[in-house]
This record gives C-alpha cells, structure tokens and sequence, in this order.
C-alpha cells in the first residue's frame, strides 16, 4: 500500500466514524422525541403512554371554558364525539381558541387524568381542521354508526 | 378578457419552452450553431410570455376580477393596493406563477451574462433550464390553473390571509423562491458539464457567481422569514423547526456546503465529482421544499388523495429530475478525471470536513422532516418530531463546523505543517477558551451554553483577525493596505468570506444568548398596574378600540420603565378583520441592538383586566444581525471581478491552450 493510499484510507475511516458515531447519536435521541397522537377515546382507555409527553387532539366541548381562579389557568375538555379528557393549560392561548374548534395539545398525562398542556396549537384558519382531528372524527363517527371500522 | 390572455400567454410561454428545451440541446450534438443560437431568444420569448402572464393575474387582482376563481379566493376589494399585489403569490397557483416567472427571469440573466461562454456549453445550460421551466408550466397548466374563471362571478373576495397582511411577507417568497430558483442554474451548469463531459476549474469558475447570489437570496429570505415570524406571530418565536422553514432551511445547508466545495473546485481542481453531485442536491431539496410547502403534503399525506392529479404530478416530476439527473451522473461520473491531491492537514480535507458536516445537519433536518409522513404513509401511527430534537442536532454539529471554520483560513491549500497552524492558532485557541470559561462562570453568566457560544464566536473573530493580519502584515500604512487589497483582483471573494464568517460569530451569539437569557411572562394585568419583568417595569395603560383599514383593533398601551426613567411606551393590539373573522395579534416592540422589549396582547379577561405577555429578549437581533452579514458576505464575493466573463475569457483561452497540451502530452 502506497503512503498516499494509507492516508487517503486513514481519512475516510476517520470520517466513517464520526458519521457513525453522530449517526448512532442522533438516531437515539430521535427515538427519544417522537411525540404520539392520541384522541381522547385512546386516552381514556389507558393506549396513551403516562408520564411521557404526547399530543392530544380533537374538538373543544362547548360550554367547557373555564379559568381558574389565578386568572391564566384555563381548563377545558376536548372530544372526538365519543369521549372527552380534561385539559389545563397555564398561559395564553392563541388567538383562533375557541369551543368548536379543532386542537392539538402537547404536554402530558397528570396521575388524577388531566391532560396538563405546555402548548396548545390552533392553526390556520376557522374552517380548518388539524389532520389527526379530522381523522380521528371520521373513525368515531364510523364507529358509531358502524359503517366502518 | 385579460385572464384568457394570460392564460394564452401562459402556454406560449410552455411553447418557448419545449423549443428551448429541445433544438438547441440536439444542436450542441450535431454541431449546428443555427440551433444552438435558438436557445437565447427562446429564453427571452419565454420571459416575456411569463411576464404577461404575471401581469394578468395581478392585473384581475387590482380589479378586483372576481370571476377568476383564484382572486375570489384570495382577493379583496378592501385590501391595500400593496397586498392586492402580493396576494398574486399568496397561494398555491400564484406562488407557483411567480416561481416560473422568476425561473424565467434567471434563465434570461444567464443568456445575456453568459453570452460568452462557449456555445455549447450555453446552449445546453438554457436547454436544461428549459425542461426545468416545462415541468413547472405543465403543472401549471394542467393541474393549478390561475386562471380558471369561476360562474357566477363572486360579488366579494375571500380575502388574504390576515397573516400574510405584512411588509415583510409581502417579500419574503419572493426572496425565498429567487434563491430556491437561482440553485437551478447550478444545477443546470451541472447538467450541461455532465452531458458534456467536461468538468474542470472553468466550470466551477462559471456557476460559482450563480450559486452565490442564489444563496444570497436564500439566506435574506431565510432571515426576513423568521424575523416576520417573531414580530408577526405575536410569541416572539424566530425559528419553530416547522417543515415549511425546514424547506427552505434544507436547501440552504446544501447550498452552504457547495459554494464551498466550488470554491476547492475552482482553486484545486478536486472534488468535482462531490461538487457536482451537491449541485444535483441542492436544487433537488428547493424542488422539494416548493412542493412540500405548496401542496400541503406536510400537514397530511392525505391531501395527496384529495387531490390525486397534482400529487401523482409532483411525485413523477420530482422522480424525474431527481433519478434522471442521479443517472446521468451515475453515468458520466466515472468519467470525471482525479484533481489535485492532498494532504491530510490541507485546506482541502478541513474543507471537506466542513461539508460533511453541513450534509449530515442536512440529512438530519429532512429525516426530521419526513418522518411523520413516513410514519403516516406506513401506518406506524401519528407522529411529530419534537423541535428539542433538531435543537439537540444542531448544538451538537455547529460548534465542530465552527472550529474548522477558524482554522480553514489559515490553512494552505494542499498540505499544511502542523506546527506551524499551531503556532497561529493557539493564541486564538488560548483566548476563546478562556473568555468561554469566565463567561460560564457563575458570577457571570452561570450558562455552560453562555460560555461555549463566546469561546466559538471569539474562536472565529479572532481566527478572522489573524487572518487579516496576516494578509497585511508586509504592508504600511494598515488602512491603505487594506484598501488597495481589498480592491485587487481575486480578493472581494476573500474579504466576502471574512464578513460572512463573521456573520456566523453574530449570529451564535444572538441565537446562545436570546435562548439562555430571556425572560418570558405571562400575566394577568389590570390598568394602572406594574409589573417587573428583566430589570423593567412593565405599567398597563389600559386598552382601547382603534379601527383599521380593513380590521377593527383593540390597542393597548404600556409603558416601560428602567428605575424611574421611561425607556419605551409600547402599542400591541389585537385585530380582527373584517372579512376572515380572525383575530390576530400585533406585537408591540421596543428594539434594541442588545435587548428586545416584547409585549402582546392575550385575551380581555374582563373588568379592563388582560392577559398579557412581557418579554425580554437580550440579542435577538444578532440573530438577524448575522443573517444580514452572512449574505453581503456572499455578494461581496460573488461581486469578485475574476468571475467577469470577459476576464475569464481571457484566461479561458488560456486554460484551453493548457488543456489541449495536457490532453496531447497524455
């Protein structure tokens, strides 16, 4: 092996391994910061992971705004139709908020089964619906009228 | 009338395009210059044709034409006349007119700044330029028709999205798609040299300007993005690691690593094989963020069945550009002859260090990107990728990226001795380190990541200052040395790398510090009330209703106060407007080169009461700072003389009569 070829094969078996290394590294941590959706029918039959953080999504139940007394905390149920979980959340809530609305929440299961968010999102516009929501909707609604599974 | 005309345009200018695409392509084969000549004039025909058609539909936008469907959706006649015209790209067909537009614009600057270069080289860089301009035309044409009328013709319009109501937004597609379309004619030249099979340090010479200025444009877009986001969005984010900034992000990264990688091209001859394939890559991603962004494939992959014809389009172009240009290569690139070697300690391995490292960052933002639909697509369940992810990536890859950064410089081309890179570099080295440990010292900052930003930005002010120095170091008076240097030939491309190393030392510090410093709160106020926030008093004057052109506002007022001197009386409001019923939030902002004071209005909570946020955001406008140092860095170089083509002409010909000893010696 000529000198040149050695250090052309040291170079690269350098960088082999450090793309290894960051590779195997970030592959982990990826794993690590999935986050889940769940509708609240899942959550309530226990599928939800407790204690890590996932996302919950469906409509806000009408007439289930309420603040507490701190004057930023405010608590709601969110629904697929079939089942609702309660949900807080500390802080303010984006602007398009509002019962009827389609949400998604991130944050995690508390031990008395209240959804503790760390931020609520309510995008785009009022005739939108998140994806996950609208998908979970549609299998409730299938599930109760049993057309579908 | 005029929408029909547009659309007549529209097609002529596809027209244009398959001549340009086609007879001067099969004219650089069989020599026939008449053939080769048609490239120019068809590309300009097909600018003019695209530009009547843009002045169409902005035309129906300024009428108020509701009976093209498209402005019923996203015009208004209440809207400003400066939103009536960005609402022409405030969408999925407008936004695709303008990128076409401005591909057309593109292809016309190569054929007029290009006029020089051999003309087969010409004639197939404009043809590949061509076929680029056909795949968007088509899927124009016959899936997303601006023109499209709708009966009856609507009385009112649908309305802007009140978001998208901004100065800056109002321009920042347009930036962000001049730099996605500008990585198309590198990788047109890209193309053109592979068919050609002629890849030397004059090819990399020719796209290197092009790249530049493309990647300047990348880079402002970027930076106006995510300023407008944390003026706009009312939460005083800057980057959310959402797909669509990822998109632009992405192509971004590779298009960092290749004007890099140009650069060892041009000046060594090596990696042209690397290169090249980045070229593919880096117009491939923009491909690829135009359509994720556009045809909402990212919020589910669902809405490709909503709309069958336009998904099966975009997954048959994008296959089409991205496995036909991957195959060409795969063809031509054993082909390719070996340049220069190198040591390795040279400038060349610390180089392809550097890209390794952008193309790793790269592959990990698209992973991040398309691993929910993946996951969808697979039935895996529903998934997001958290953004502490990509925050965890990114720390972990910049700060070796930033140590070769400082010593790239310094180091020779070819082979470099040890000792001597670290007699100059251990100054540098032993400062940095220790300003990174006192500033992570407890009584002064108490943040490890505090400390590892200063010790990474003085690492590269002062690798850039013994630079300098060394470049001038034989020359008295220093001021005039650095002028007459900074005016010789082949320099602007090295002082462009200074300012924007430089940019990159900024910006750390701002993005180090905002995220470790500031401080957010939440809060419940009432009139007349104060709150500390940061070592300010924040004082609630109240709300009161403030109307708008086409929105109705609540304005609030608060005063800030430093001790008892008043620093800032700031306004947030909360508008609604009028036709889409949606509230949003205006932030009130009292900027500052070492600290933002950020305050936005929540929800009434009634009695006068509010909801409030009061931000204090130490560096954030180094953020943008960085970014806007960043891209005059690369227009300085870009602006070099030695990329003039009468200059490379000259050495051109040269390079040829070189070329062809070599070729009869071997």
């Amino acid at each position: 092996m000529t000198p040149a070829r050695r250090k052309r094969l040291l170079l690269i078996g350098l960088m082999l391994a450090g793309v290894g290394v960051a590779v195997g590294f970030a592959l982990n941590a990826f794993n690590q910061n999935l986050m889940y959706f769940y509708p609240p029918s899942d959550v309530i039959a226990g599928k939800a992971p407790a204690g890590h953080p996932f996302r919950l999504g469906g409509l806000v139940s009408a007439g289930s705004v309420q603040r507490l007394p701190d004057g930023l905390t405010t608590r709601f149920t969110v629904t697929d139709q079939v089942k609702s979980v309660s949900v807080e959340y500390t802080g303010i809530l984006p602007d398009l908020f509002r019962e009827g609305q389609g949400i998604v929440a991130h944050g995690r299961l508390r031990g008395d089964g209240v959804f503790v968010a760390d931020e609520v999102l309510a995008k785009h516009d009022e005739k939108y619906m998140p994806p996950e929501v609208a998908a979970s909707l549609k299998g409730s609604h299938d599930a109760a009228t049993g057309t579908a599974p | 009338m005029m929408p029909e005309l547009g659309h007549f345009a529209l097609i002529l200018a596809l027209v244009m395009a398959l001549v340009q695409a086609s007879l001067p392509l099969i004219g650089s084969f069989t020599r026939t210059p008449a053939w080769m000549a048609l490239a120019r004039p068809a590309a300009w025909g097909q600018f003019l044709f695209l530009a009547i058609a843009f002045g169409a539909l902005l035309h129906a936008f300024l009428v108020n034409d509701f009976s093209v469907l498209y402005v019923a959706r996203h015009g208004n006649s209440q809207l400003p006349v400066i939103y009536k015209i960005s609402a022409v790209w405030g969408a999925h067909e407008g936004s695709l007119l303008l990128w076409v537009l401005i591909l057309g614009g593109w292809t016309t600057a190569v054929s007029l700044l290009g006029r020089r270069l051999p003309q087969e080289v010409l004639a197939r860089v404009l043809s590949v330029m061509g076929m680029i301009s056909i795949g968007f035309l088509a899927f124009l044409l016959f899936t997303s028709n601006p023109f499209e009328r709708m009966f009856p013709a609507a009385l009112e319009g649908g309305d802007l999205n009140p978001l998208l109501q901004d100065p800056g937004l109002a321009i920042h597609p347009p930036m962000l798609y001049m730099g996605y379309v500008g990585l198309s004619v590198a990788f047109s030249f890209a193309i053109a040299a592979l068919i050609g099979g002629r890849l030397d340090a004059a090819w990399a010479r020719w796209s290197r300007p092009w790249t530049l200025v493309a990647w300047v444009f990348l880079t402002a877009g970027i930076t106006l993005g995510s300023w407008w986001a944390y003026y706009e969005l009312g939460w005083g984010g800057w980057w959310f690691w959402d797909p669509v900034e990822n998109a632009s992000f992405m192509p971004w990264l590779a298009g960092t690593a290749l004007i890099h990688s140009l650069a060892v091209t041009e000046k060594r001859g090596a990696f042209k094989r690397w290169t090249v394939l980045l070229a593919l890559l880096a117009f491939s991603l923009s491909l690829l963020g135009t359509f994720l962004v556009r045809s909402g494939v990212l919020t589910s992959v669902h809405s490709f069945a909503a709309d069958p014809a336009r998904g099966l389009f975009i997954l048959l172009f994008l296959s089409i550009v991205i496995g036909g240009s991957l195959s060409l290569y795969a063809w031509r690139a054993p082909g390719i002859t070996r340049g220069g070697g190198f040591e390795l300690l040279s400038r060349e391995s610390l180089l392809l260090g550097n890209n390794l490292l952008l193309v790793i960052t790269c592959a990990f933002v698209l992973l991040g990107t398309l691993a929910p639909l993946l996951y969808d697509a697979m039935g895996w369940g529903k998934i997001s990728v958290g953004f502490p992810w990509f925050n965890t990536m990114f720390v972990t890859f910049t700060p070796p990226l930033v140590l070769l950064m400082g010593a790239g410089p310094l180091t020779r081309w070819k082979r470099q001795d040890p000792a001597a890179l670290l007699r100059d570099l251990r100054l540098a080295f032993a400062l940095s380190l220790a300003a990174g440990v006192a500033a992570a010292l407890p009584w002064l900052t108490g943040s490890p990541a505090a400390g590892v930003a200063v010790a990474l930005s003085l690492w590269l002010v002062l690798t850039l200052l013994t630079a300098l120095w060394r470049r001038l170091r034989h020359r008295r008076p220093l001021l005039r040395a650095l002028r007459s240097d900074f005016a010789g030939r082949g320099s602007r491309s090295w002082y462009g790398m200074w300012v924007a190393h430089l940019g990159v030392a900024v910006f750390i510090v701002g993005v180090t510090f905002v995220t470790q410093f500031d401080i957010e709160k939440d809060v419940r106020m009432s009139p007349g009330q104060s709150i500390e926030v940061g070592g300010y008093r924040f004082r609630f004057d109240g709300v009161v209703p403030h109307p708008g052109p086409n929105y109705r506002a609540d304005r609030g007022t608060v005063t800030v106060f430093r001790g008892d001197r008043q620093v800032a009386q700031l306004h947030p409001e909360k508008r609604t407007y009028l036709v889409q019923t949606r509230p949003m939030t205006e932030a009130g902002i009292d900027a500052g080169l070492l600290r933002d004071i950020y305050v936005s209005l929540g929800e009434p909570l009634g009695g006068g009461d509010w909801a409030l946020r009061l931000y204090y955001k130490p560096f954030v406008r180094w953020i943008w700072l960085g970014g806007v140092l960043i891209a005059i860095g690369g227009l300085l170089s870009a602006s070099d003389p030695r990329y003039r083509l009468r200059v490379l002409a000259r050495m051109g010909s040269r390079a040829a009569q070189q070329a062809l000893a070599a070729g009869g010696a071997a």
